[in-house]
C-alpha cells in the first residue's frame, strides 16, 4: 500500500507540490493525470524514495520512506519497479546487459541462469530476444525501448509496486497501444500496485482502475472514472476540456465523447 | 549598487558550490570503503583513462623536455655552463614540468569525459535507475575513476617525465653538444629522494582534485545537453587552474618542510 499524507514538496524556490494526499490499494491501479510540470512524476520519485517531501509524510508498506537512512531505502526500493521517460536505459550496456541489471550486479547467478531470464523476460515483454539482445539501445524504436525497461524493471526487483513515468509520451500510436497493453497484462499478471503517470487522458482510462488529477501540485480529483465523469471542479474540467475535441470520434477512447 | 549585490551574489555562490564540492568529496572518500567493490569498473577505467592518454603523454613530453632544453641550452652557452643542462632538466621536469604538464594534459582530456558521461546519464535519468536498482552511483561511477586517476596519474607522470627528459637528451647531444655520459650522470646525480617525493606527491594530489570537480560537476550539472557542455567547460577550466593553484602551494610547503633533501 502507497500512502501520500499532506505533502509538499519544492525544487529549491519553486513549490511543486501542496498538501498531496492520496493512497494506492495493494493490486490497486491508479493513474496520476495533470498538466505538463504539475508534479506528477516528482509522485513518483518521492515514492521511490529519490526526493523527500519538505512536509508530510510517503508511506510505503507502513513506513515513511523519507524518513529511512539511505540504506534501508535501498532495501526498500526492491518492492518497487519503476519504469522511467523514455526508458532510461544505460545507453552503453547491450539490452540483454539492460534487463539482467539487476541480477548481475546483486545475485550469484551464473551468466547462463541470468540469460535465460533475460530471454523469457523480453518474450513476455513481446520482444524477439534473438533479434535485439545484444543490440544497444539507440538502436531501437522509442516502443521497443519503454518494453524493454519494462522487462528490466520487472526482472530487476520482482516488485510489489510499478511506476510507470509517462510510459507513451512520444510513441506512435501501435506502439503506445503495445505499452498499454503490456502494463494491463502485467497488472492482471501479478498482485502488484501500479501507478501511471500520463498527460493524456486516453492513455489514463486504457491503464488505470482510479485517477488521480493533479493541477498545479495539488490533488484536483481523486476516484474512478465514474466519478471523473460527474466532477465539477473547475480546473479538472479546465485541464480535460482540450481532449473533447482532440479524441472526440475515437471509438475506443469513448469516456471522451461522454465528457 | 548593483555591481556590489552581483559581487555579492557570486561570493555566495562560490562559497555554496565550495562546501557542496567538500561534502561531495567527502562522500567519494567515504564510498571508498566497504562492499561492493567494482573491480571490472575500476580495470576498464584504467584503461580508458590510462593507456587511452599514453599517446598524448608521450607527446607532451616529448616536446615540452625538447622545447625546455632547446630554449635553456642556448641561455646556458652565455654563461659556459651548458654542461648543467642534464641537472637542470632533471630538477624541472621531475619536480615541475611532468607534474604539471601531465596533470593538465590528464585534466583536459579525463576531466571533460568524465563530467560529460556522468551530465549525459543524470540528464537521461540513468543515475536515478541505478538508485532505484539499489546501486549507490558514487560507489558505482565515481569511486572507479577516483581509484583509477589515483594509481594511473602518478604512473603517466612518470612517463612523462622519462620522455621529457630523453627528448632533452637528443638537445643536449645534437644542439648543445654535451656528451652522452655527462648529461645521464647529471641527471641520476639529482635524481634525490627530495626530488622524487615532491614529483610523486604533486600528481597524487592532483588525481584527487581530477576525480572530486570533474565529478562533482557531471553529478550537479543539469539543463539538459546544454547543461551537460557548460559543466564539461567548467569541469576542464576549474581542474585545470586548481592543478595550477594546488602546485604552487605543494611547491611552497614541501619545500620548506623537506628542505634538507633536496
Amino acid at each position: 500500500m502507497i500512502e501520500l499524507r499532506n505533502v509538499d514538496f519544492s525544487y529549491e524556490d519553486k513549490p511543486v507540490l501542496h498538501d498531496a494526499s492520496f493512497r494506492v490499494d495493494q493490486s490497486e491501479a491508479v493513474v496520476i493525470m495533470g498538466p505538463s510540470g504539475s508534479g506528477k512524476s516528482t509522485i513518483l520519485r518521492l515514492i521511490l524514495g529519490l526526493e523527500d517531501p519538505q512536509q508530510g509524510q510517503v508511506i510505503i508498506d507502513g513506513q515513511d520512506i523519507s524518513t529511512l537512512k539511505e540504506k534501508t531505502k535501498r532495501y526498500m526500493r526492491k518492492k518497487i519497479g519503476m519504469v522511467f521517460q523514455d526508458g532510461a536505459l544505460f545507453d552503453s550496456l547491450t539490452v540483454g546487459e539492460n534487463v539482467g541489471y539487476y541480477l548481475f550486479e546483486h545475485t550469484k547467478l551464473s551468466f547462463e541462469d541470468i540469460s535465460h531470464r533475460v530471454y523469457q523476460m523480453l518474450g513476455f515483454v513481446g520482444l524477439n530476444a534473438d533479434e535485439i539482445i545484444d543490440t544497444l539501445p539507440e538502436q531501437l524504436s522509442g516502443g521497443m525501448r519503454r518494453r524493454v525497461a519494462i522487462g528490466r524493471a520487472l526482472l530487476s526487483t520482482d516488485p510489489k509496486i510499478m511506476l510507470y513515468d509517462e510510459p507513451t509520451t512520444g510513441l506512435d500510436p501501435e506502439s503506445a497501444e503495445n505499452v498499454l497493453n503490456l502494463i494491463r497484462k502485467l497488472h492482471e499478471h501479478k498482485p502488484i500496485s501500479t501507478i501511471v503517470v500520463t498527460h493524456q487522458i486516453a492513455d489514463a482510462i486504457a491503464a488505470g482502475d482510479r485517477f488521480v488529477v493533479i493541477v498545479a501540485g495539488e490533488v484536483a480529483f481523486d476516484g474512478t472514472l465514474d466519478d471523473l465523469r460527474e466532477c465539477t471542479d473547475s480546473r479538472v474540467r479546465a485541464f480535460l476540456a482540450p481532449f473533447r475535441s482532440s479524441f472526440a470520434g475515437v471509438a475506443k477512447r469513448r469516456f471522451v465523447d461522454e465528457l | 549598487m548593483s555591481i556590489l549585490r552581483a559581487i555579492n551574489n557570486w561570493l555566495k555562490h562560490f562559497a555554496y558550490e565550495l562546501q557542496q564540492l567538500f561534502f561531495f568529496s567527502l562522500r567519494m572518500l567515504a564510498a571508498l570503503f566497504g562492499r561492493p567493490f567494482y573491480v571490472t569498473e575500476t580495470l576498464e577505467q584504467m584503461y580508458l583513462i590510462g593507456v587511452g592518454s599514453l599517446y598524448l603523454i608521450v607527446l607532451t613530453g616529448i616536446f615540452a623536455g625538447q622545447g625546455f632544453a632547446l630554449a635553456l641550452s642556448v641561455e646556458l652557452s652565455d654563461f659556459g655552463a651548458r654542461t648543467y643542462l642534464g641537472r637542470i632538466m632533471a630538477i624541472a621536469i621531475i619536480r615541475e614540468l611532468g607534474p604539471t604538464l601531465a596533470g593538465l594534459m590528464v585534466a583536459a582530456r579525463v576531466a571533460a569525459g568524465i563530467t560529460a558521461e556522468i551530465g549525459a546519464m543524470k540528464s537521461s535519468n540513468q543515475l536515478d535507475a541505478l538508485v532505484a536498482f539499489g546501486i549507490d552511483p558514487i560507489k558505482k561511477i565515481a569511486v572507479p575513476r577516483l581509484i583509477t586517476l589515483v594509481i594511473m596519474v602518478p604512473v603517466l607522470t612518470i612517463i612523462c617525465d622519462a620522455i621529457a627528459i630523453l627528448g632533452a637528451y637528443f638537445v643536449a647531444i645534437f644542439v648543445a653538444h654535451v656528451t652522452s655520459t655527462l648529461y645521464w650522470a647529471n641527471v641520476r646525480d639529482r635524481l634525490i629522494f627530495g626530488n622524487i617525493f615532491i614529483g610523486l606527491l604533486k600528481p597524487f594530489i592532483f588525481s584527487f582534485v581530477i576525480a572530486f570537480i570533474s565529478c562533482y560537476k557531471g553529478f550537479t550539472s543539469k539543463g539538459g545537453t546544454k547543461g551537460v557542455g557548460r559543466a564539461t567547460t567548467d569541469s576542464v577550466v576549474i581542474t585545470s587552474i586548481s592543478i595550477l593553484i594546488v602546485n604552487f602551494f605543494i611547491t611552497k610547503v614541501v619545500f620548506s618542510l623537506i628542505k634538507g633533501y633536496l
